[in-house]
């Protein structure tokens, strides 16, 4: 029994990172028609310019502030400057760029940063809380994973749904003509579009990293996890990739708890492959099924 | 059936092409060190897999991220089948061993996959290459686990010693033998590929790749066509793996990561997709790139680890200005610019002779368009 219980526990917070990740996808995806593998190497460099503030001496907040404006930064550099002479056009295109992107932050992290594991700490604690004498799978850092995404998943809604800028986003998104024809700047906000997935992603990053060790290949295996998890969810709805994310990160850590931890990737194959099979718009499509 | 639908004077060509690759072969194996046989050896069996990637992507349109994973399969079969010297299979049914496990597998992932597009299909191969290795780890008994499996090569046969000497008057070396087995290996691949392209198979991976509802009102089975296409570019990569696991001598997850299925899509997107000679350049950037760009690294004062990495940004960046500049590849572009000038002469021609224009072929939009096998002067 305490072991299901720190088994779900321990699923729900890797769920939520998963959750993170597959947002910053799927806010590529509707914003660009584009899945962006190279998340995962952004985020990392990202981590890596975190952890240079804190090896500075500065505190980690700092670092927190510093890796998510870097997000920012590259997420719209990027954009602008590599991903905005593909876009629109052919697919295999698109998604050989962004895995040359990944191949190139990856390099580029390992030359400038070294290729060694480094620690990451952790803003609170990483020893599991006490309930009467015994301890459970959930940590200060966990909780602080769990709100941290609850509360980037709020102000992503109510961007989206109250603001403006979140109107003319989807405008851009849904109809990149007509939205031009009604005078959105479409391009720019296809540059915030890519921002703003990258601070999440950026995010998502620092969760993964609090308390673990870091090196150029930390983030690579979540990338499949947050694709899968934004599959689940149609690749389309930022709800459906939080469930799907929570889903993933449930299935998985029993996959590891009770049959193998390195059977995990493959578990996660498995459901992709389920879910492309029998819903190839994702759980959440409420439309026609896309072709996919 | 390539008999019936192909000029016999095709496969006359290739026929002697692979006659001619061999000679070739021979002679360079003769003149380089045992250091440069063992690159060449690794030049060979990336080169097979690139082949095989070239021919699912650039003729098919399917992207996938994990061939590495796949060639896994192939160096597993060929460990399994030679764990010892006393039960030392013969070789070539080791090969084809190591194909037939990788056909049922890619078989398996291609029947998946073909319902799939562009990014839902370098997903789903994006896992696969992730998962392929946790599960070596995790049949540790049988596979290994970390350290993997040891390769045992069967002696050198007779013959080869005796024709090595009598030829060049030099000992047959084990480096020598590896590399003469991929290369060999590797012609008769691109033998088999070549010719699978000009078949009818081809013109229907041609087809479902340039216009998928064109190709169904012409009858053609879109989900055979794509299974098809990844079934043959899988037993590519399973023979690929047998040789990495031979010139290694090991199977063992480290050598499968998503890194390798990576590179190997580097290689299609460096060589120019579509053509197997392109396929082939790929492979070379691939094995003698890094020792330049690492060697530079280390002079400018980069220590050993980061210099190593050099080369992977290299390609990172290369690819990047490829897909930005030229979207046919290198290869592609070069070969592209040879048809436009012959077809500019045949205009110019043309003219002074008052006959209508050719037109000029439009530079194609999607990588993987670019057909250099289909566009010999002809514009399509």
């Amino acid at each position: 029994m305490q072991q299901l219980i720190n088994t779900a526990l321990g699923g729900l917070t890797q769920g939520m990172v998963f959750a993170a990740f597959a947002l910053a996808l799927v806010l590529i995806w509707r914003s660009t028609r584009i899945v962006n593998f190279a998340q995962a190497p952004m985020a990392m460099v990202t981590t890596f310019v975190a952890l240079v503030v804190i090896e500075q001496g500065y505190s980690y907040w700092l670092a927190f502030a510093a890796a998510l404006l870097s997000g920012l930064l590259l997420g719209a550099f990027l954009e602008r400057v590599v991903v905005r002479p593909v876009e629109g056009k052919s697919e295999i295109n698109a998604v050989i760029l962004t895995l040359a992107l990944f191949i190139v932050l990856h390099a580029g992290a390992a030359v400038v940063f070294g290729n060694s594991y480094r620690s990451f700490p952790a803003p609170f604690g990483i020893r599991g809380f006490e309930v009467g004498d015994r301890t459970i799978a959930l940590t200060g850092f966990g909780v602080f994973r769990i709100v941290s995404v609850l509360v980037v998943m709020a102000l992503l809604v109510a961007l989206f749904r109250y603001t403006d800028l979140g109107l003319r986003m989807r405008a851009a998104a849904f109809n990149p003509e007509v939205a031009r024809l009604l005078g959105v700047r479409v391009g720019r906000m296809m540059t915030i579009g890519w921002a703003l997935a990258s601070v999440v992603g950026s995010l998502a990053g620092l969760l993964i990293a609090g308390g673990n060790l870091v090196h150029p290949g930390y983030m690579d295996s979540v990338v499949v996890y947050g694709f899968v998890a934004a599959v689940l969810g149609g690749l389309d709805s930022p709800l459906g990739a939080v469930v799907g994310g929570l889903v993933l990160g449930l299935s998985l850590a029993f996959v590891s708890g009770y049959v193998g931890g390195q059977l995990v990737a493959l578990a996660a194959l498995l459901i992709l492959m389920v879910v492309l099979t029998l819903r190839p718009g994702g759980l959440f499509s409420a439309t026609a099924e896309r072709r996919v | 059936m390539r008999r019936l639908h192909l000029p016999s004077s095709t496969l006359a060509r290739h026929l002697l092409g692979a006659a001619l690759g061999l000679v070739v072969v021979i002679l360079v194996l003769q003149g380089v060190s045992d250091f440069r046989r063992f690159q060449l050896a690794e030049m060979a069996y990336l080169g097979i897999a690139v082949g095989g990637l070239t021919v699912l992507t650039g003729l098919n349109g399917q992207l996938s991220l994990g061939h590495g994973a796949l060639m896994a399969f192939g160096a597993y079969t060929a460990a399994l089948l030679l764990p010892d010297r006393e039960a030392s299979t013969p070789l070539p049914l080791v090969v084809l061993a190591a194909v037939a496990v990788t056909l049922v597998v890619g078989a398996a992932v291609g029947i998946a996959a073909a319902r799939l597009h562009g990014p839902y299909l370098a997903g789903a191969t994006l896992a696969l290459a992730v998962a392929v290795p946790g599960i070596a780890l995790y049949f540790k008994e049988t596979l290994g686990g970390e350290q993997g499996l040891r390769i045992v090569m069967p002696d050198r046969p007779g013959w080869a010693e005796e024709a090595t000497f009598f030829v060049t008057g030099q000992e047959l070396t084990t480096a020598g033998w590896v590399a003469f087995l991929s290369w060999s290996t590797l012609i008769l691949t691109y033998f088999l590929l070549a010719n699978l392209s000009r078949s009818r198979v081809g013109r229907r991976w041609r087809a479902v790749r340039d216009d998928e509802v064109s190709a169904q009102l012409a009858g053609i089975d879109l989900g055979r066509a794509r299974v098809s296409a990844f079934m043959v570019s899988a037993a590519a990569a399973g023979a690929a793996g047998a040789m990495l696991g031979l010139a290694v001598r090991l199977a063992a997850p480290s050598s499968f990561t998503l890194t390798i299925s990576l590179t190997l899509v580097a290689a299609i997107v460096l060589g120019g997709l579509g053509s197997l000679t392109g396929a082939l350049l790929g492979a070379a950037l691939l094995t003698f790139l890094p020792q330049v760009v690492t060697q530079v690294g280390t002079a400018n004062g980069l220590s050993d680890i980061q210099a190593a990495e050099l080369a992977p940004l290299v390609y990172g960046l290369v690819m990047v200005a490829v897909i930005l500049l030229a979207p046919a590849g290198l290869f592609g572009t070069v070969h592209q610019a040879v048809v436009r000038r012959r077809l500019q002469r045949r205009a110019t021609a043309a003219a002074a002779a008052g006959g209508p224009h050719p037109t000029t072929p439009d530079s194609p939009d999607a990588i993987g368009t670019d057909d250099t096998t289909t566009t010999e002067g002809v514009p399509r």
